[in-house]
């Protein structure tokens, strides 16, 4: 199991350096640079901010340069807010952004296996025809729609009540996380509860399910004990990648509820062509991915003894 | 995190709640260039001078001033503090000057301190810091001496540029200053507590002001920051901020709640920019005199923009910039084209003669809703009427000032917005040696005029040089003025007294009060 972890950590070590480099080469590949702004400067004023920033550096010096500044810890100050540096950015979004992204996993996870095995229990029947038309919903609605929708039925709820009652926007408390977890968990709510259908729908017609039924156990002994447990592990494998894709994918939401988290900095550096935080975000989210699905992988092992051993 | 639960307005306590678009990216007022860091700093600090209600200018600082040719003389008021409670001084406006036109500083807006002796020196590096023409005489006289003779100083040293800094605690910060609350000295009506990154912000009333008494806000909180315009809509209607602008969406519901829509016309103009280099057709005059007699400029404002506030495009100055006794487009009307499509074709003719045929022209856009409908209307009209291809090419920010930059387009997009009060600020754009001028228009008159402008304090002089470079813009069909620039907005009926600013802190709640 050790020697296993070991393995996959060091790749991941590999994956992450690939990913920093390929991003790196693609941000020097786009046309623009940091300090391009709507008001030109003289070439004078140019020169200093190149210099200042060490841009007017070869390509590959930059690179190595990042590089070890990377291996020290040290993703440099932003380009767009000259005061913060990439690291406390970081630091001090990226923990909205994950709780965000857990409570939203939460609802995803817990919806998805309740909703799929309610389908699969009630196969073809009204539960499930209703159930998959809101998955197909869910699926294909983007994210920005949903986000308006939940935001406008806050506005109409309040003004319904006479007063605030739920926040439309901003975090802090509770009541401000409701709406946008939501939000943000329904499309892998939707993504699992397909998952959790197919997968009890396999599971319900294995060997040792009629054993279980031929021993003459409970029905809810047979479906917590034997189906769940089995048909869980489609949706364990993609739970991490997909807490990884929640909480990199927050913008939308994170823009229409006001939330400081880190994904409005990791999409507008793109658009800002903001160089430090683009290489610290994407080797950052990128680490976060690997780790991840090497947890999962992990994880995996302890629940399904036959990965183990192979 | 502090949690605010506050109401858009609360008449006690005199406390108003906003929103803002973007976390402000630059609070150090030598590097600041964007509107929403401006307007903050507009609230806590304070230059030399500023402006009242109706954009004059008015004594902030300095108490009272002289100028000649040579000089600028600033005697500044015994009372003016920092939030610490020493006083400001002249010498405070020295260090702050100096370290705009550091070249280690890097600062944008640096250029906006070329008047001064020895400022653009000291910026290419050629001169020390030292050098620069603004000397404290003591600590509250302060003298500038200016590289040229410059009418309109007073009205630049409004901009957050020339905001003080007080040297000991600069150093004293070191690379943190302006990075938080506590990294920041103020001088304004209001000071800021509070600010946690890309949440929230809290400025309350600085009892240091000297003017402290005549502020009725004691606090403004920036509850929210989010640049999705339906979001903030929606925490207006929920009764959270007390001020959004809308756009064409968020119009239309705006509209169907009731609420009362207020316009204001921001003082930029948009138009279309041409390429003006070698080889370009659009380099072509006759080319361009065709396109200027095609277009009927109420179409823009009234049928694609559609939205209160914007108003025709007939010059690139707009109608708010003053001339010498009245606005400068009174004293001399922006000479219109109209639509005319006999001449159009005619020069159109004389166009194919000269080039061959006319090739698909690119239309360089931003990626804007807006502007792609914008890019649509014209491509459309010039299709129609002239039977000239025009392709959009739409690019996000970064892409398209490349683009722009590299002179990769035939037509482009363009705004600009005033950085000073005073004629220069739109008149220079198209001297041959304004890197804004991405077109490269080049030519040896209109530099002429631009530089007579520069140096001459006469006003007569200066509005004719500035009244003739306006008819070359239309003779040479430099650009196509599409409309000058309208916001709408809404605003809490319990505020009064907020201002509304072509130039400055936009909105200024500085003498704003909450009725009951």
């Amino acid at each position: 199991m050790l020697a296993y972890t070991l393995k996959r950590l060091f790749a991941g070590v590999i994956t992450v350096w690939f990913i920093a480099t390929a991003t790196f080469i693609a941000m020097h590949q786009v046309p623009g640079d940091p300090l391009m702004n709507d008001k030109a400067v003289s070439a004078e004023i140019r020169a200093n901010l190149e210099a200042k920033y060490g841009l007017d550096k070869p390509v590959t010096e930059q690179y190595f340069i990042f590089l070890g500044n990377m291996l020290s810890g040290d993703f440099g100050i932003s380009f767009t807010q000259q005061n913060r540096r990439v690291n406390d950015i970081i630091r001090d979004h990226f923990p909205i952004s994950a709780i965000l992204g857990l409570l939203a996993i939460f609802f995803a996870a817990t919806g998805g296996v309740l909703w799929g095995a309610l389908t699969a229990i009630y196969r073809n029947r009204l539960p499930d025809i209703v159930i998959m038309f809101l998955v197909i919903l869910g699926i294909s609605v983007p994210s920005f729609v949903f986000a308006a929708l939940g935001q406008l039925f806050l506005v109409n709820l309040n003004s319904l009540f006479g007063q605030s009652i739920i926040p439309v926007a901003g975090w802090g408390t509770i009541w401000h996380m409701l709406m946008p977890s939501m939000v943000l968990g329904l499309g892998t709510m939707a993504l699992l509860t397909r998952l959790m259908r197919s997968s009890m729908l396999e599971v319900v017609n294995e060997d040792y399910i009629k054993t279980a039924r031929a021993k003459g156990l409970s029905p809810t002994r047979i479906f917590f004990r034997h189906q769940l447990r089995n048909a869980i592990l489609p949706v364990i494998t993609v739970l991490g990648p997909q807490i990884a894709a929640i909480t990199t994918g927050g913008f939308v939401v994170e823009l229409v509820f006001a939330i400081p988290g880190l994904g409005r900095y990791f999409v507008q550096a793109v658009q800002q062509l903001d160089y430090t935080v683009i290489m610290g975000t994407t080797v950052f989210y990128g680490a976060f991915l690997v780790l991840m699905v090497i947890i999962v992988d992990i994880l995996y092992g302890f629940i399904d003894p036959r990965v183990r051993l192979s | 995190m502090a949690i605010h639960a506050s109401d858009a307005v609360d008449f006690e306590s005199q406390t108003l709640t906003i929103a803002l678009t973007q976390e402000p990216p630059q609070l150090n007022s030598t590097k600041a260039t964007d509107q929403v860091s401006g307007t903050l700093l507009g609230h806590l600090m304070q230059g030399l001078v500023r402006y009242d209600r109706r954009g004059k200018v008015i004594p902030g600082v300095a108490e009272r001033w002289e100028m000649d040719e040579k000089t600028a003389t600033f005697w500044l008021r015994e009372d003016a503090k920092w939030s610490d409670g020493k006083p400001v001084t002249a010498h405070d406006f020295v260090f702050a000057w100096q370290r705009v036109v550091d070249p280690k500083t890097a600062s944008e807006y640096a250029f906006i301190l070329a008047p001064i002796l020895n400022a653009a020196e000291i910026n290419e590096g050629k001169l020390p810091v030292s050098q620069l023409g603004a000397v404290a005489l003591d600590d509250r006289t302060l003298q500038v001496n200016l590289a040229r003779p410059t009418a309109y100083f007073v009205k630049l040293a409004v901009f957050i540029t020339f905001y003080p800094i007080r040297q000991d605690f600069f150093e004293s910060r070191g690379d943190q200053y302006a990075a938080e609350a506590k990294d920041l000295l103020y001088n304004g009506p209001f000071k800021l507590t509070e600010w946690t990154h890309s949440a929230s912000l809290k400025m309350v009333k600085n009892e240091h002001y000297w003017d402290s008494e005549n502020i009725s806000l004691n606090a403004i909180n920036v509850d929210y920051i989010t640049a999705d315009t339906r979001a903030r809509l929606n925490l207006y209607t929920d009764g959270k901020i007390a001020f959004t602008r809308l756009d064409g969406e968020t119009y239309k519901d705006a509209l169907s709640q009731r609420f009362r829509i207020r316009r204001f016309t921001t003082g930029s103009t948009f138009f279309l920019e041409y390429n003006h280099r070698p080889g370009k057709p659009t380099d072509n005059r006759n080319l361009r005199k065709a396109i200027q007699s095609v277009f009927d400029p109420d179409e823009m404002v009234n049928r694609v923009l559609a939205t209160p506030g914007n108003l025709r495009g007939e010059s690139l100055f707009p109608v708010w910039i003053n001339g010498v006794n009245d606005k400068f487009r009174k004293e001399y009307p922006a000479p219109q084209a109209g639509y005319n499509i006999k001449e159009a074709k005619r020069y159109l003719e004389l166009a194919v003669k000269e080039l061959g045929s006319i090739p698909p022209l690119v239309l360089l856009v931003s990626d804007s809703p807006t502007a792609t409908k914008q890019g649509e209307y014209i491509q459309g009209v010039l299709l129609n009427k002239l039977g000239i291809e025009l392709k959009i090419d739409v690019q996000t920010f970064k892409q398209r000032l490349a683009k722009m930059t590299s002179g990769e387009f035939d037509i482009v997009g363009a705004g600009w917005g005033p950085d000073f009060d005073d004629i220069l600020t739109f008149g220079d754009l198209f001297a041959s040696w304004n890197m804004n001028n991405r077109g490269r228009y080049n030519n040896p008159e209109y530099d002429r005029l631009v530089r007579l402008t520069m140096n001459s304090t006469d006003p007569k002089t200066r509005m004719d040089a500035m009244g003739k470079a306006q008819q070359i813009l239309f003779d040479d069909a430099v650009i196509l003025p599409q409309y000058e620039q309208g916001v709408i907005y809404l605003l809490n009926p319990k505020i009064k007294g907020v201002a509304r600013r072509v130039i400055g802190p936009d909105p200024d709640f500085t003498y704003a009060r909450i009725v009951p």
